[in-house]
This record gives C-alpha cells, structure tokens and sequence, in this order.
C-alpha cells in the first residue's frame, strides 16, 4: 500500500541535515549513510552517497530521476552468481 | 464502420464493448466515456450516428492516452526505472518479478516457458573442488 500524502515523504533527518549543511557550504563531500529506507528528495540531487548494502558502502551518484525512490533501490544487498557449474562443484566437494 | 484512435470497431456489438477494443479502454472507461458524451451504450456499433461517433472520437482524442501514445509511456516508464540502475529496473532487465514475488517456484509469467537446467556434471577428478 502507498504511503499516506499526509505524512510527507519519509526521510532521516540526520541525513537530510547533513546535505543541507553540504549545500549551503557548496561542497561536495561522499556522505556515508547506512539509511537505506531514506527517500530520495531533490535537496539530494547532484551529490553522491556511499550507501551501505550490508557489507560495504557503494557511492551512488544521485540524478534527478532518482527523486521519490528510496536511497536502497540503487544499492542491492545480494549478489547472484548464477547456478550450475558452481552447484556441481559443491557437490563434488565432500569427496575430496 | 467506425474507426477510433486507429482501431476498427467491431460492427455489431455494443458501443460500451466495442470501445473496450481501444488499447488503453477498458468497460469503466467506456461507460465514463459514454455518459460525458451523451451516447446511448447500447447502442451497436452499425447504427451509430456520424455525429457521434465523431463525439466519441473527439473525447477520446481529448482526454484519453490510448493506443500507441499509452504503450510507449509504459515503455518510457520501465525504461527510467533501467536508466537509473534501480532495483526494479533490474528486476525488468532480467524479466523476473518486479514486485517481490518468489521466484523459486511459479513466476511463470515473467520467465515465460521452463527450462530445465540439468545439472552440469564435471568429471570430478578432473576439477579440483574449490571449497572444503
């Protein structure tokens, strides 16, 4: 279901804060972010964010398409290596 | 016969079903579209006065996006969602569910017939194996 409009988007306030500070001062800086949930607001748009995808922080480099997706939807936390031959290698390997 | 937004209506049914074979109308739209107009949904399609079918056409045109204007919207929609190298974009690029469905089983629809994946057998001795 959609969140209701009442509410507004959902954003962590740190980070937001944090970017404003980033604006007024007119630098561009990586900000490390763990707020994956964060809503992508266009305050955001032309800086980049390391976000975290459970292991490491990968910089995201916000455009102004992103705005109204969360912060997560550019960084997945799982990574698909593809079956078969890697399945046939862990079956082989009790015998050894 | 009429013809609406490029398509041929079917001669001898019902306006109200007839404009649902518009891409892009479906029967709520057809009967909103049918009351703002003023025509008689059932009346079929042959017997349908000149003025208006040129009423409906005009609607339509007006305030409806159907046909090849509404398919290359949806196209531009999933292609912002690639563009921007979102999780749904990948999710369409692969053709697998969009919306968080299981793909262990089912998800038929997105992966389209199956296709059994034996089991690559390697000569055992022949590969060391990697892990353990």
């Amino acid at each position: 279901m959609a969140r209701s409009v009442k509410k507004g988007p959902y954003v962590v306030d740190s980070l937001l804060r944090k970017i404003e500070v980033l604006n007024r001062s007119g630098d561009k800086r990586v900000l490390k972010t763990w707020a994956r949930r964060c809503t992508i607001l266009p305050e955001f748009v032309g800086h980049t964010l390391a976000v975290h995808n459970g292991n490491k922080f990968i910089p995201i480099y916000v455009t102004e398409n992103m705005v109204g997706h969360k912060l997560g939807e550019f960084v997945p936390t799982r990574v698909f290596r593809g079956h078969g031959q890697h399945v046939a290698e862990k079956t082989a390997a009790p015998g050894k | 016969m009429a013809r609406i937004a490029g398509v041929d209506l079917p001669a001898d049914k019902r306006i109200e079903i007839a404009l649902t074979y518009i891409y892009g109308i479906g029967r709520p739209t057809a009967r909103r579209i049918l009351t703002n107009t003023g025509v008689n949904p059932n009346v079929r399609v042959k017997q349908l006065s000149e003025e208006d079918t040129a009423k409906l056409r005009i609607l339509i045109e007006r305030e409806h996006k159907v046909e090849g204007a509404l398919r290359g919207e949806m196209a531009m929609n999933i292609k912002r969602l690639m563009d921007i190298g979102a999780y749904r974009g990948l999710r369409h690029r692969r053709s697998l569910p969009v919306r968080g469905q299981r793909t262990k089983t089912n998800a038929r629809t997105r992966k389209g017939p199956k296709k059994t994946a034996g089991v690559m057998k390697r000569p055992t001795a022949a590969r060391p194996a990697l892990k353990k």
